[in-house]
C-alpha cells in the first residue's frame, strides 16, 4: 500500500496488484497438457471425458468411508468381512470396489493404527476422496514414520503408553483404511448417526472418532 | 526376513529407511506386476509375490522415542527379502 492510500478521502484509487496464482505452468503441467491434447486429437479420449473424470474424482468424499465404518460398528459379521476382504465389503454396500486391494486395520484398546505413504501420497481415494495437503507433505511423510507419537500429539491425539502405535507405510500396491474405535455412549445410536462421528482424519488414523 | 541393502537406480518401492532392516512377515498380499518394470512401460512379468512385513520401530531408528511395542508395516516385494 502506498503512503497516500487513504480510504476516508473517498477518491477512486488503485490497490496494489496481487499476482494471479493460475500461472504455474511447470514443466510437468506443460507435459500433461501436451499429452492430453494429443490424445484428444487422436480421438483416444475427449475433453468431456477428461472433465467428467476430474469431476468424479473431486466428488468422492470421506462420506463413503464413514458409511463403511458405521456399518462395521453395528454389524459384527460385516466387520469380519471388512477385515478379511475390504474390497468385497465396500461392494456389499453398493460402493466402488476400488482399483487397489484395500486393507482395513482395526483400532483396539491395545493398538492404534495410522497410515502414511512415505514414497508419495497413496491413499484410498475411492473411499475418502482426495488426500489432504498435509498427507502429501514431506513433513508428515518423513516424521510420521519415525516420530509417530509426536506427530499424533500435534493432531491432538495422545496415545497412551500401553497402547502400541502401528504405522502402516502404504509404499506399494495396497491401500489402507483405519477402523477407529466406536466412541463410548453411542450404544443406541443408528448407523446414520454413527457415520457422522467418523471423520476423514479418524480413518487415516491421526485422530480418534469424534465424541458424541 | 531382512530387506536387501541395495541401491539400484529406478522406480523402487522399497524405501531407503527400511533397507538392511529385519522384520517378520505379517501377511502375503498376492502377486503383482513388478513396479520397477511397470514404471518403464515394460510388462513387469512374471508377477512378483508381495508381502507385508512388520518391523519394530526400535530396530529401525536408533533414537526412537516411542514405546517398545511400536511397529511399522511395509509392503516388500519378494526379490527384496532375504531370510534373516
Amino acid at each position: 500500500m502506498t503512503e497516500r492510500h487513504q480510504h476516508e478521502q473517498g477518491v477512486p484509487h488503485r490497490h496494489p496488484l496481487r499476482p494471479d496464482q493460475d500461472d504455474t505452468l511447470t514443466y510437468w503441467r506443460a507435459m500433461e497438457i501436451a499429452l492430453r491434447e494429443l490424445l484428444i486429437e487422436k480421438r483416444l479420449t475427449s475433453a468431456d471425458e477428461v472433465r467428467r473424470e476430474v469431476e468424479a474424482m473431486d466428488n468422492r468424499s470421506p462420506v463413503d468411508g464413514a458409511r463403511v465404518v458405521a456399518r462395521a460398528w453395528t454389524d459384527p459379521q460385516y466387520q469380519q468381512l471388512l477385515l478379511m476382504d475390504a474390497n468385497a465389503a465396500c461392494e456389499a454396500l453398493g460402493l466402488e470396489r476400488g482399483l487397489y486391494k484395500l486393507i482395513v486395520v482395526e483400532n483396539t484398546d491395545q493398538v492404534h493404527n495410522v497410515v502414511v505413504c512415505t514414497l508419495c501420497s497413496c491413499y484410498p481415494r475411492f473411499l475418502l476422496g482426495l488426500p489432504p495437503d498435509w498427507y502429501k507433505s514431506r513433513n508428515y511423510r518423513s516424521r510420521m514414520v519415525n516420530s509417530p507419537r509426536e506427530v499424533l500429539r500435534e493432531f491432538g491425539t495422545v496415545v497412551p503408553d500401553d497402547v502400541v502405535v502401528r504405522v502402516h507405510d502404504s509404499n506399494a500396491d495396497m491401500r489402507y483404511l483405519v477402523l477407529p474405535r466406536r466412541p463410548a455412549g453411542t450404544d443406541d445410536w443408528s448407523e446414520e448417526q454413527l457415520a457422522e462421528l467418523v471423520t476423514r482424519d479418524a480413518m487415516i488414523g491421526v485422530t480418534f472418532a469424534a465424541e458424541p | 526376513m531382512t530387506v536387501r541393502q541395495a541401491y539400484p537406480i529406478g522406480h523402487v518401492r522399497t524405501p531407503y529407511y527400511i533397507r538392511g532392516k529385519s522384520g517378520v512377515i505379517e501377511r502375503f498380499c498376492g502377486t503383482y506386476a513388478n513396479p520397477e518394470e511397470l514404471a518403464y512401460a515394460r510388462p513387469g512379468l512374471p508377477k512378483q509375490p508381495l508381502y507385508r512385513v512388520r518391523f519394530r520401530q526400535a530396530d529401525i531408528w536408533r533414537d526412537y522415542r516411542g514405546q517398545d511395542g511400536d511397529t511399522v508395516d511395509l509392503e516388500i516385494y519378494q526379490h527384496w527379502l532375504e531370510s534373516a
